[in-house]
């Protein structure tokens, strides 16, 4: 299972103390387990017996519950949207004369449209879960560390890294920029910024990032979060010569 | 350039490539031939690979295109390769991605509105896998990140470009029969 810490507030107090906890809502919900019965039951959608589905609907969180199962808030809310829903039914609402009877909304109505739009991304996952299986019984050949043009190319290394990145400080220096700029972007946003250009492009000048640094300090701030990348192992630089210009290539996972 | 030369080139050009060869790529890989007849040697180059009982595929994935095993050999290639098949998506990390895939850009609280839940520690593991892209934030009070789908999420699942997906309205039919 896999681990998250926010919203995996304790319930259920004694679970503590049992040592196990399950989470559920990593693989169902609410919505799933309504849908669930609505299916066994061979129910009509369009006319949901609320008071048995609430009654079912809260047996199954009792049960839930008796073994211990960790559950989110979303599962109360539910509950609640149930009893609301069943409380609505046994109204009879007033039908006015603005109001005809046949136009009065039923207060079922939304939750039916809600499990019918969660059932048709449930759909949609199934198409994906396909695709994947499809995909994962194909090869393509290995990526080599060639570049697509075939030319060798030299790793960097932090030293070429450095001075490069004094020379773009000389230059900067040289250009004297007026800094006018107030925002300060962190080494973080940076990080954040530069993955961002990675999901478009492949290979990068490490000269186009320098060129939109604001100020001195927005330079450093891109040294450091091109060496943390690179730290991370997410990009790799590479030049086609030794004094050359430094490329960043996105590393791509093995598939 | 004869044709038959143009077709092999691009043959080695796709059989070389790390990422799916678009046709923009290949014009540029023959500055002086007209596009249409470079897009023209492109189709029958991949009508004829294919047609032919080799063991590789030339498919058109993520705007491009690459060559591939075929699907029907993945036995005895795992067993050579001793590889296990890749870890899959929970269905879980699925529905969020397909809510994601259809609704992009979409907003934590969007996805939550579809899927009833919170869907916190699936879209962790789309964004590690990198099926999954920060798009931005909404000009929203808050300023929500917006989700979408990557390159990688296409390559992934086989698919052209997002619209080689099939439309929501044909699985809202099949869960209008469903239920």
């Amino acid at each position: 299972m896999e681990s998250g810490d926010e919203h995996n507030q304790c319930m259920n107090p004694q679970s503590e103390d049992a040592g196990i906890t399950i989470r559920l809502e990593d693989f169902e919900g609410p919505l799933d387990l309504l849908l669930h019965l609505i299916k066994r039951e061979e129910i009509d959608i369009w006319d949901i017996p609320i008071a048995r589905i609430t009654e079912q609907y809260l047996d199954y969180l009792q049960i839930m519950k008796d073994l211990n199962i960790n559950l989110a808030g979303d599962w109360l809310m539910m509950a609640a949207n149930l009893i609301y829903i069943k409380s609505r039914m046994l109204v009879p609402q007033e039908s006015t004369e603005e109001t005809p009877e046949d136009e009065q909304t039923d207060p079922r109505t939304e939750l039916v449209y809600q499990l019918l739009e969660h059932q048709k991304f449930k759909n949609a996952a199934e198409m994906l879960y396909t695709r994947e299986e499809v995909e994962n019984a194909v090869w393509n050949n290995p990526p080599s560390e060639i570049l697509d043009d075939g030319s060798e190319v030299i790793a960097v290394t932090v030293f070429d890294l450095l001075r490069a990145f004094h020379e773009v400080v000389q230059r900067f220096d040289a250009q004297r920029v007026l800094e006018v700029e107030p925002e300060e972007i962190t080494i973080e946003q940076q990080i954040t910024e530069i993955r961002n250009r990675f999901v478009v492009h492949d290979k990068l000048l490490i000269s186009t990032f320098f060129s939109e640094a604001r100020s001195k300090r927005h330079l450093i701030v891109i040294f450091l979060a091109l060496l943390e990348l690179v730290r991370l192992r997410e990009v790799w630089l590479y030049q086609k010569r030794v004094f050359g210009e430094i490329h960043i290539k996105k590393v791509k996972e093995s598939g | 350039m004869e044709i038959s030369e143009m077709q092999a080139v691009i043959e080695a050009v796709i059989y070389v490539a790390d990422d799916p060869v678009r046709l923009e790529e290949l014009k540029e890989v023959f500055p002086k031939e007209n596009p249409e007849t470079i897009e023209q040697a492109l189709q029958s180059l991949i009508e004829s690979f294919n047609s032919r009982p080799g063991g590789m595929l030339i498919r058109e994935v993520a705007g491009g295109f690459r060559m591939t095993t075929r699907p029907e050999h993945h036995e005895q290639i795992r067993s050579y390769l001793k590889t296990r098949p890749n870890a899959k998506l929970s269905m879980a990390a699925l529905e969020t991605l397909a809510v994601i895939a259809y609704k992009q850009p979409v907003t934590m609280a969007e996805i939550l509105a579809i899927r009833g839940k919170k869907s916190t520690s699936a879209l962790k593991t789309l964004l590690e896998r990198k099926l999954v892209a920060i798009l931005g934030r909404k000009q929203v009070v808050g300023r929500p990140i917006l989700y979408g789908t990557s390159k990688e999420f296409l390559i992934h699942f086989g698919l052209k470009n997002l619209s080689d997906l099939p439309t929501l309205e044909e699985f809202a039919q099949i869960a209008g029969e469903q239920l």
